[in-house]
């Protein structure tokens, strides 16, 4: 085995997630995070390029994107408008072939990471277009007769919010790994990591503060990472005494985005 | 190699195909469970199972398989001192090709080899595959591994992985209860009908176009654009709620969720009844007061190139669907139920009712509606098939 990953200096990882990762990477399939909003999902792709050293491509996935996007196209329009007026290379298709992001992942020298961000966006065909080239690394270019195969197999990392289930077929060519939120004792690591230094009791009463509003069975978004780590640094600039944090949640509006989940909120403090 | 464990995962219905196992064999090939055992857990949890929802049926199965069973008997104190304290502090390092040959021993034969080496062991062993001992392969001791054993003394060695295992802290996860709507939704696809008309900009390359426009220009490139083909499929759903309906609640929030799901109708409108559609209808599942709209509206203003799909069990007191006096929610009405359903069927061509239940078999007073409705109407099962031949009926002309 090369490379293996032990998370990065911004970026820190479960012990089960880099062993995911570098089952991923030994066995040379893609791998597939699934997990609630705000764990990092997308980060660990940057995370990962970031400790290997290598080059990140990113796909990001709409819902109107399609397989075909991501391997090539073909612009005929630009041909047929160089062809009036006789410009060079005209006769060379594959000057108006451009790679889309798994194209370019494919022609890279190096090895490079390839994100696949919320596949679950696209249409529901969408992963069953991409089998064959997710599994062989390569392409058939009609228009040049040319097959695009990778030089050397990116890493691919595929991110899902679960919006759509996802075909089995698919399913059974990742390795699958799912992030659960990272309790107290991560989340204070994860937190080191974003500040230079943050008070110890500010910290303890902070992520206090946090998992209650977590376990409030009636809260409809539950507050992320991020949204603890924003609610820290409004914590800090607006020199809040320390000791009201856990009892009157000030700025409550930078962890809570539903008017509903601050009107629950506001019923319990009083 | 342990191959009794694929199939209890099968068993216990995780869906693990022949490639995924394949799969952890090359992974083990590769050692990338670094020879430990929670390194093993995870590993066939990553590669075998896909979902969040399944980890727990894992789990249940893991401990299940791998889960030796503590001896209980007297010993002889010195083994008991070995055990506890051992000389060399027992890595998570195991040869699992030895330690997997044990699989096969019974729990019978387990105690018996356990008592004879009881008899013949004079001193501490630590590591091996024969002694009682710890941080090895056999049958017997602590912290060591093998799919079957009896832990004597000590803590499990495997107690990490098993730890995480017993945690069993995705059983909130666990969803017998998701539906996976995947199938549902891609019989939704059936319901396209594209066209041009639709009021999109003029956004794809309109080859016949340009070439006409390129000759007509004396040659002269003039490239056309043509608005993209859209579907315009436009869907009524009714469903009935409530009553006999609880009892497949679940398998109607799955064809709601997929009929929702599907972004690629045009339009797609969604009201609730109780029993029969009367004068009045719902927009909320609940048939709150407050969402009650009239019936005649829909009637009146979705046209009837709306594809309707309704669904219901078509079971209620004969007097709810043919009398006009059914006191419905408050209001008396005194049109029948058979009426406005025959509205519905006279306005709008293409109707399908999707019926979760079946004929009830003892017949008589209580399949009386079914039939009524069954003769007049299009019915299908609410299944895979039968909404499947429901959207292909939808597609045609009758």
């Amino acid at each position: 085995m090369s490379a293996t990953f032990q998370g990065s200096k911004n970026y820190v990882a479960s012990e089960e997630l880099m062993r995911s990762v570098n089952i991923a990477m030994a066995l040379q399939k893609p791998l597939l995070i699934k997990g609630e909003p705000g764990t990092g999902k997308t980060m660990l792709a940057e995370a990962i390029s970031e400790a290997l050293g290598k080059k990140l491509v990113i796909w990001n996935i709409k819902s109107t994107t399609k397989a075909q996007d991501g391997l090539y196209v073909y612009d005929v329009v630009q041909r047929l408008y160089d062809s009036q007026f006789g410009n060079e290379g005209v006769d060379d298709i594959a000057k108006y072939v451009k790679m889309g992001k798994l194209g370019e992942a494919f022609s890279a020298d190096e090895q490079v990471i390839l994100l696949i961000d919320e596949i679950d966006k696209a249409d529901l065909e969408f992963p069953n277009d991409l089998l064959w080239e997710l599994d062989k690394m390569e392409f058939y270019i009609p228009e040049t007769k040319e097959t695009v195969k990778a030089k050397q197999r990116p890493i691919v990392i595929i991110t899902s919010n679960a919006e759509k289930e996802l075909p089995d077929a698919f399913l059974r060519r990742c390795i699958f790994h799912y992030i659960e939120f990272p309790d107290a004792e991560q989340m204070e690591e994860i937190i080191k990591v974003h500040f230079d230094k943050v008070e110890e009791h500010l910290l303890e009463q902070v992520l206090e503060t946090f998992y209650w509003i977590r376990g409030l069975y009636q809260i409809q978004k539950k507050p992320s990472t991020s949204e603890v780590i924003d609610w820290i640094r409004a914590l800090q600039l607006g020199g809040v005494d320390v000791e009201r944090i856990r009892q009157e949640v000030p700025f409550a509006g930078v962890l809570l985005k539903k008017n509903e989940d601050i009107d629950v909120l506001n019923r319990y403090l009083r | 190699m342990f191959t009794a464990f694929f199939y209890l995962l099968r068993s216990r219905g995780l869906k693990v195909s022949m490639n995924e196992w394949m799969t952890l064999m090359e992974a083990l090939d590769k050692g990338l469970h670094q020879s430990s055992f929670t390194g093993f857990y995870y590993l066939c949890r990553s590669v075998l199972v896909k979902s969040e929802a399944d980890f727990d049926k894992f789990d249940g199965a893991f401990l299940e398989f791998f889960k030796g069973v503590e001896f209980e008997g007297e010993l002889p104190p010195e083994l008991m001192d070995w055990l506890t304290n051992p000389k060399e502090k027992p890595g998570d390092q195991f040869d699992m090709e030895r330690a997997m040959q044990n699989e096969w021993i019974s729990q019978a034969e387990i105690q018996k080899m356990f008592l004879e080496r009881l008899e013949e062991q004079k001193e501490e062993h630590n590591g091996g595959s024969y002694w009682v001992g710890t941080g090895g392969v056999s049958v017997f001791g602590n912290s060591g591994f093998s799919p079957r054993g009896i832990r004597v003394g000590g803590e499990g060695g495997k107690r990490r992985a098993f730890q995480v295992a017993s945690e069993r802290k995705f059983r909130d996860f666990r969803q017998d209860n998701t539906l996976d709507t995947r199938q549902f939704q891609m019989a939704f696809r059936r319901l396209r009908q594209f066209s041009a008309k639709a009021e999109e900009a003029k956004t794809e390359f309109d080859i016949d176009g340009t070439i006409r426009e390129t000759c007509d220009n004396a040659g002269k490139l003039k490239v056309v654009y043509d608005r993209p083909r859209k579907n315009t499929v436009k869907v009524l759903l009714l469903m009935d709620s409530g009553g006999s309906m609880d009892y497949y609640s679940r398998l109607c929030s799955m064809l709601f969720q997929s009929v929702s799901k599907s972004n690629h109708f045009k339009d797609l409108q969604v009201f609730y009844f109780h029993n029969c559609i009367y004068s009045k209808i719902y927009t909320d599942p609940q048939l709150r007061p407050k969402s009650v709209i009239p019936t005649d509206w829909i009637l009146k203003n979705l046209s009837s190139e709306y594809k309707v799909i309704i669904v219901g069990d078509a079971q209620m007191e004969p007097s709810e669907l043919l009398d006009g006096s059914y006191y419905n929610y408050g209001v008396r009405d005194n049109i029948p139920g058979i009426e406005w359903l025959t509205r519905f069927r006279e306005k709008y061509p293409h109707l399908v009712w999707l019926n979760p239940s079946e004929r009830p078999y003892w017949g008589g007073w209580w399949a009386k509606t079914y039939d009524i409705i069954h003769k007049d109407f299009d019915m299908y099962d609410l299944s895979i098939d039968g909404l499947n031949a429901a959207l292909k009926k939808l597609m045609v002309n009758r």
